[in-house]
């Protein structure tokens, strides 16, 4: 493929698509605030630029390299139009580092600080400030915002919904919503993946850590606080871990000492959604309807389908998801065993996932005025308040999640990532479908990142053809192609984020990729390896809760507490449809 | 101006649904034909409103961030109605030189228009820059509703719009 | 219906034969100057002379009829190019050319042509030696034009498509489709026709790059954005000569091998909008537009696409977008155009004088190209030139003409005798020459080496009434409003720059403004992702290298020898004049004007706003405006 020399160093093509891609394997971090390798290429900020010999500057995002290329990433030129291009978009930002969300992980503020920007020798013209969103589970502030238009292509090209897009042009121009809408108006499913994009403070999760300590500080409170399985991997991240390792037990402790009373596993009402989801799904195979049986434990997901594809709601799994169900666990069944009111119990989840805030909000999980779930944090806002609480999390105990719901299952923990959900079931549905225990549980088949991977399981009775996805353009695509009558699925579990949970969008921002995905995911399996019970149908615990209170899966009490029913959402089209083209 | 009567009722209630699907049938629905769709509303409503900007989006299946955006980026789109008679004044670089601001600046006074708008409060004049009308020659030039007049000087201005005003009479 | 070259022959005979039995034919410019300044009501008077003298008749009626000598012709046309001089009226065949013609001219007019005489008033008078010249090739404004893209703009009637095949049209398409579509594009590539929509990019490589590329779809687009303020040569074309552009987009589309054509034209044009689409209409009905062109496998359509505002539009990836329904964002290159454009399939895009060009490259040869103009810039170049020259209009000149030679010889000099200060060329995009490089040739390469270029080919001559740094700041406004926004050094680097001038016309600036535009100006220049951001500080470094002391005037002495900057305006009470009579601190509305019945008044500079009531008020001319 040939090779090229950077700054002097002979480096070997290796089909890279971009000059980017080769400088950086070649160990130079270029400065980008507009390109990210799962996205279409901008070119806008203008950051990445290299000298080429016989070209003079190019921008290194978007130059195909070249055999024979002489690319130099660090001369007297490069470095000034690089302070240049900083400086000009910092004259037209709101820079008030020391009150951003972002400060301290902002790409922005870090490029500033790298590249030594002292004293910024342009005007600023406070006349034109806008206005901030503060209304929906985001805030939007267009002051901080520097156009790299990395939220418009996330939510056009991965989840095909485009709430944002550029308008007006110049220095007019803008990210927004169609007619500067509040997000809370458009059609966004909330899955946090603009604001986990966003190299700036433009666009962040809209804090509720006072809330939090609002109910920790009230004594008429029991805080009972709930983890969902792919924080476990992510969280250490905020403290220097490396991604995918898991912190299970400090982050117990460091619930503990914030002042929780219980602490849950998420993942305990994941073996018990995995049980109910089996039967369910079963239960349709036998009757033959309803099929494809869509997941349905992804908050963001069920928006979408509940805005764009309303025909296919009843084929999504009436299981709550397992958030909610461990809400119904708490405020149902855990007060009146401890012999608490539901009102006097307040239940914190921590989620990976911004989604999940919208959906504890949701009518469906509110009885009599009292929420299942009274708030949710993301791993983002967690980390904020241990840090605050001045915590030092590294050197914590390790101590383990409260019984009765803190034993989770490996089929539990890795419903954190994409396809974990359908390895959960198929270790239950396997054998009740083949009468016989299985061996190795591990469906490693179903495993892996790309957008859309299907696997047909052979068995005696017929083929069961499954279907896995994330992303929500990869989700469209499949319910199209279904609706065409293109494929056919028995069972199709959808994804909102890339990779699933372990990419929310409540996740540290540690400039998330691919990689540090599949190590969060990597950690996820590791967890299940190392745990010694791998189906849901062999937790204890759950079964004991069938027992004690919900019968058996499928249950009318279990339908009571444990399921719920889907609405479709009206003027879908408002703000939906796909984005034209990809440019 | 007769068309002006028929123009004007629409301005006043906004696209029908009837003259959208004309017009949605006449270009198809493919993205490509969002911009021409666009302007046949901007001609016939004189601006683009945000009902129809939404059901042109949800027509072409379109996002309605994306129909806000092109809608944003060109100027021949207007988000509020323009007036009865629009007023070009061209600031291309012939104009300018021979003198347009001052054109522009005088047009304004005469037809008293407020700081930082574009459209009389009656709804009568829309007055806007444009850069070149391709009729360099006549510098300074302005087109009021695509009839161009040249070689206009701050006098001439006045007796222009003077005239418009006494047709005005005749309408009423 | 033509189905073959003979076919073309023979309209094209019968046309000339019908117009040579007529008595004469009047050619009333259509052209937008023309339609301006009334000539409609000039063509609709003379129809009516005609019809009430029983003289009239029409290309239809001389060919059916076969009489001879038996009426006369009267005609539109496209722009004739004096259009200073407008309304034009043209006699065929004599080429007698009366300017500023009137409806109450016509009477005269008639009976004139109907004499064999002239109407000499209505000619054309030398301004110098008060000479009336009565035919246009002799008028100096036109005599040193050589016209190749223009040769039928203001002559043939542009709606009408016999008239267009009378001066050889379609005979250059069925040229090509005799040829395979490797030899069409050698003989462009031989003629080294370059871009004419200012990148002056080789029209036969960009041609060979699509035919390369394998792909079931390929388009072919006309670029008729022309949004250089001050430039209206493609309109003139689009409206005075449309089958040109379509004939060049036809042996375009055969090269390439695409089967679709689109023309996007810019929103102020209606006319050529409509031209177009009438245009299209005809070629079709004639059968040389559609499937099986000329009875060949060659089969073509195109579709006109209206612009919506938007300058960056001209630029190819943006226009790409905006046909394809989105804002006319530009996008990264590679890959151009040529290899994945428009939906993605390859496609060409050329100027409308680019095509222009082509049927007249097929029908006389590269050769005869190559013999007019420069080695490295063949051909000719339209030029609109406006500003304060006597001959405003639209004109074309060999490639490498001196500047000084089109300003004085067919621009006629400054206006009013004034003093020549610069020359813009380019647009917002180029660059302004002084006095002192009146001498260079008009080509590519030439401009290119000072900082300037030939951009799509407006010329804004200015004199010493006009104001340098306004007209940057005006041209960085420009940018401004019409910068798409998506890069950072167009989109912040222009406004800073914005500020820093609208900062110095305004009195405020600093010396080292100067160095911070110039600083800003190179980086933009070179960081900018497309060819507007690019190029949008040649207008501010051309006149801060060329015109520096008057930079520095106004950042230093506060000052604008112009007298244009009006916060730069002084107004001085000279005290030898001054009687006391206090009428101007009575009108003075910034109560800046001080005084006594002893003493002289004064002015407060810190406290006057520039109005100049003043000025007027003082009936002693005591008053002074000092630049
Ligand atoms: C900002 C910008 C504006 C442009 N405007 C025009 C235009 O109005 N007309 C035009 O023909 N080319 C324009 N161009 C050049 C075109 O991008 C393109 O190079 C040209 O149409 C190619 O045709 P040609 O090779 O025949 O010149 C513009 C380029 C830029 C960067
Ligand atoms: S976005 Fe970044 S640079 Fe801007 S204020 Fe916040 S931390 Fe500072
Ligand atoms: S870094 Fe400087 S400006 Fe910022 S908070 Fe600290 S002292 Fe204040
Ligand atoms: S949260 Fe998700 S759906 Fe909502 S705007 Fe952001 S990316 Fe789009
Ligand atoms: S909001 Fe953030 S991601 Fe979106 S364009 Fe602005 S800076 Fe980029
Ligand atoms: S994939 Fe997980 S993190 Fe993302 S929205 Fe769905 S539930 Fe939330
Ligand atoms: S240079 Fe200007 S017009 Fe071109 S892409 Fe950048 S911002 Fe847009
Ligand atoms: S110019 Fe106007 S403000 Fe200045 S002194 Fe004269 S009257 Fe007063
Ligand atoms: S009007 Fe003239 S003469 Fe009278 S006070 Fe003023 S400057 Fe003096
Ligand atoms: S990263 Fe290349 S231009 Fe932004
Ligand atoms: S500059 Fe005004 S018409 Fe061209
Ligand atoms: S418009 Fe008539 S000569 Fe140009």
């Amino acid at each position: 493929m040939g090779w090229l020399l950077v700054n002097g160093q002979s480096i070997a093509l290796n089909g890279e698509k971009s000059l980017l891609d080769v400088v950086q394997n070649a160990g130079i971090d270029l400065p980008t605030l507009c390109y990210h390798p799962e996205l279409t290429i901008h070119g806008a900020c203008r950051l990445c630029m290299v000298e080429v010999k016989g070209r003079g500057v190019v921008a290194a995002c978007h130059t195909p390299p070249e055999s024979g290329m002489v690319v130099n990433t660090n001369t007297a030129l490069l470095r000034r139009l690089r302070k240049m291009a900083l400086e000009l978009l910092l004259s037209s930002h709101d820079r008030e580092c020391t009150s951003c969300s972002r400060s301290g992980n902002c790409t922005l503020q870090g490029l500033a600080h790298r590249f030594g920007i002292r004293d910024l020798r342009f005007s600023q013209d406070d006349t034109d400030r806008l206005p901030i969103d503060r209304s929906s589970i985001l805030v939007r502030d267009p002051n901080k915002c520097i156009l790299c238009g990395e939220c418009v292509r996330i939510c056009g090209e991965v989840q095909s919904i485009g709430v944002y897009d550029f308008a007006h042009r110049g220095a007019k121009m803008q990210v927004t919503t169609a007619f500067h809408q509040e997000l809370a108006d458009t059609n966004c499913v909330h899955c946090g993946q603009c604001a986990a994009i966003c190299p700036t403070g433009a666009l962040v999760i809209k804090p509720q850590i006072q809330e939090a300590w609002n109910a920790l500080m009230d004594e008429s409170k029991t805080v009972i606080i709930q983890v969902a399985p792919a924080v476990r991997v992510s969280i250490g991240e905020e403290f220097g871990a490396e991604p995918g390792q898991s912190t299970m037990g400090k982050l117990i402790s460091a619930l503990r000492s914030l002042g929780a009373s219980k602490v849950f596993d998420t993942g305990f009402a994941a073996d018990l959604t995995v049980l109910e989801e089996t039967e369910e799904f079963l239960g349709r195979i036998q009757k033959g309807e309803k099929l494809p049986q869509f997941t349905s434990c992804c908050p963001a997901w069920v928006k979408y389908a509940e805005q764009f594809y309303p025909e296919f709601l009843p084929h999504l799994s009436t299981c709550r998801s397992p958030q909610q169900m461990m809400g119904s666990l708490v405020k149902r069944y855990y007060a009146k065993a401890s012999g608490k009111r539901p009102e006097d119990l307040y239940m914190i989840s921590i989620m990976p996932c911004t989604a999940k805030k919208f959906e504890a909000a949701r009518d469906e999980f509110t009885t009599l005025g009292i929420p299942d779930v009274d708030l949710v944090l993301t791993t983002q806002e967690l980390a904020q308040m241990i840090r605050e609480a001045g915590i030092d999390y590294t050197s914590l105990p390790e101590t383990p999640p409260d019984r009765p719901f803190g034993f989770v299952t490996g089929a539990g923990v890795i419903f954190g990532v994409t396809g974990g959900v359908s390895e959960a079931v198929l270790r239950l549905a396997h054998e009740r479908l083949t009468d016989t225990e299985l061996k190795n549980a591990a469906f490693t088949e179903v495993r892996g990142y790309s957008g859309m991977r299907s696997w047909e399981l052979e068995l005696d009775q017929g083929t069961l053809r499954l279907g896995v996805v994330h992303g929500l353009a990869n989700a469209k695509a499949i319910l199209d192609d279904l609706r065409a009558g293109k494929v056919y699925f028995d069972l199709v579990e959808v994804m909102a984020c890339p990779g699933g949970c372990i990419g929310g969008g409540g996740q540290p921002i540690t400039n998330v990729n691919g990689q540090v995905r599949q190590e969060r995911g990597a950690g996820l399996y590791q967890d299940d390896v190392v745990t010694a019970v791998h189906k849901s149908q062999q937790n204890r615990d759950v079964l004991n809760i069938y027992a004690d209170w919900l019968d058996k899966p499928g249950s009318p009490m279990a339908h009571e507490f444990l399921h719920t029913t889907y609405r479709k959402r009206g003027a879908q089209w408002k703000t939906s449809g796909r984005a034209i083209g990809k440019a | 101006m007769t068309n002006t009567a028929t123009n004007l009722q629409m301005f006043e209630t906004g696209s029908s649904t009837n003259f959208l699907d004309a017009v949605l049938a006449k270009h198809g629905s493919e993205p490509s034909a969002l911009i021409p769709i666009l302007q046949d509303i901007q001609e016939n409503d004189r601006y683009l409103s945000q009902e129809a900007m939404d059901q042109v989006a949800h027509a072409l299946d379109l996002s309605a961030a994306t129909v806000y955006g092109v809608a944003t980026f060109y100027a021949q789109f207007s988000l509020e109605p323009k007036g009865k008679y629009v007023v070009k004044v061209c600031d291309g670089t012939a104009c300018h030189v021979r003198g347009s601001l001052p054109v522009y600046e005088a047009l304004r006074k005469r037809v008293g228009l407020a700081n930082g708008t574009f459209t009389t409060t009656n709804g009568r004049y829309t007055v806007e820059t444009v850069s070149c009308l391709g009729a360099c020659v006549l510098a300074p030039v302005i087109t009021i509703n695509d009839q161009v007049y040249g070689h206009l000087t701050v006098d001439a201005v006045n007796m222009i719009i003077d005239t418009l005003e006494r047709e005005g009479e005749h309408d009423d | 219906m033509i189905r073959t070259g003979e076919d073309i022959q023979v309209v094209q005979q019968s046309y000339g034969q019908a117009l040579k039995r007529a008595t004469a034919r009047i050619v009333v410019c259509a052209g937008p100057g023309c339609v301006a300044s009334g000539s409609p009501l000039v063509y609709q008077a003379l129809l009516e002379e005609l019809q009430k003298r029983n003289l009239y008749t029409t290309v239809d009626c001389l060919m059916e009829e076969e009489r001879d000598g038996s009426g006369m012709l009267v005609t539109n046309s496209g722009c004739q190019g004096f259009c200073q001089q407008g309304p034009l009226v043209r006699v065929e065949p004599e080429g007698v050319l009366y300017t500023k013609v009137s409806p109450a001219d016509v009477l005269e007019i008639v009976d004139a042509v109907e004499a064999g005489a002239v109407v000499k008033r209505l000619c054309y008078r030398e301004p110098d030696t008060h000479q009336t010249i009565v035919h246009e090739q002799d008028i100096p404004f036109y005599k040193n034009q050589v016209r190749v893209a223009l040769a039928n703009c203001g002559v043939v009637d542009p709606g009408d498509i016999r008239a267009y095949i009378h001066r050889g049209g379609y005979q250059g398409l069925a040229a090509a489709l005799e040829r395979t579509s490797e030899d069409v594009i050698e003989i462009v590539s031989r003629a080294h026709l370059r871009g004419r929509g200012g990148g002056g990019f080789p029209a036969g490589r960009k041609w060979a790059i699509a035919a390369r590329q394998e792909a079931d779809q390929k388009y072919m687009i006309c670029n008729g954005d022309e949004g250089d303020p001050g430039a209206f040569m493609d309109r003139s074309i689009m409206e005075g000569d449309p089958h040109s552009v379509i004939e060049g987009m036809l042996i375009g589309g055969y090269a390439i091998g695409a089967n679709t054509g689109y023309i996007y034209v810019r929103a102020e044009y209606p006319l050529a909008v409509k031209r177009l689409q009438q245009t299209i209409a005809e070629a079709t009905k004639y059968g040389l537009l559609g499937n099986r062109i000329l009875g060949t496998d060659f089969s073509f359509h195109i579709h006109v696409k209206e612009g919506a505002g938007a300058f960056v539009c001209g630029e190819e990836s943006a226009l790409i977008a905006s046909v394809e329904g989105r804002r006319g964002m530009p996008r990264p290159k590679p890959p151009f155009p040529a290899v994945a454009g428009l939906w993605g399939a390859p496609t060409v895009i050329n100027n409308v004088e680019t095509l222009a060009n082509v049927p007249r490259i097929l029908t006389k040869g590269a050769d005869w190209f190559r013999s007019i103009g420069r080695e490295q810039s063949p051909g000719t170049k339209t030029f609109a030139l406006t500003g304060e020259v006597e001959n405003t209009g639209l004109i074309e000149v060999p490639m490498g003409l001196a500047l000084e030679d089109i300003v004085f010889q067919i621009g006629g000099g400054i206006r009013g005798g004034g003093e020549l200060k610069a020359v813009q060329i380019g647009g917002p995009s180029g660059g302004c020459l002084t006095k002192e490089q009146m001498g260079i040739s008009l080509d590519f390469d030439s401009l290119q080496e000072v900082g300037a270029m030939i951009g799509s080919g407006g010329l804004v001559v200015m004199d010493e009434n006009t104001c340098v740094v306004e007209v940057a700041r005006f041209f960085m406004n420009f940018i401004q409003n019409e910068s798409c926004g998506k890069c950072t050094f167009c989109r912040e680097g222009t406004l800073q720059m914005l500020r820093i001038l609208q900062r110095i016309v305004d009195g405020g600036g600093t010396e080292e403004d100067l160095d911070l535009l110039v600083e800003i100006g190179e980086m933009v220049q070179l960081g900018s992702l497309c060819g507007l951001g690019k190029s949008a500080p040649n207008p501010i470094l051309s006149t801060l290298e060329n015109f520096r002391e008057e930079y520095l005037m106004h950042v230093l002495d506060k000052r604008c020898p112009a007298g244009v900057c009006n916060n730069l305006r002084r107004f001085v009470i000279q005290a030898d004049k001054c009687r006391h009579c206090a009428q101007c601190a009575k009108v003075c509305p910034a109560n800046a004007i001080t005084g006594s019945r002893t003493e002289s008044y004064r002015i407060d500079q810190g406290k006057c706003v520039k109005c100049g009531a003043c000025l007027s008020a003082c009936r002693l001319d005591a008053i002074e405006e000092v630049y």
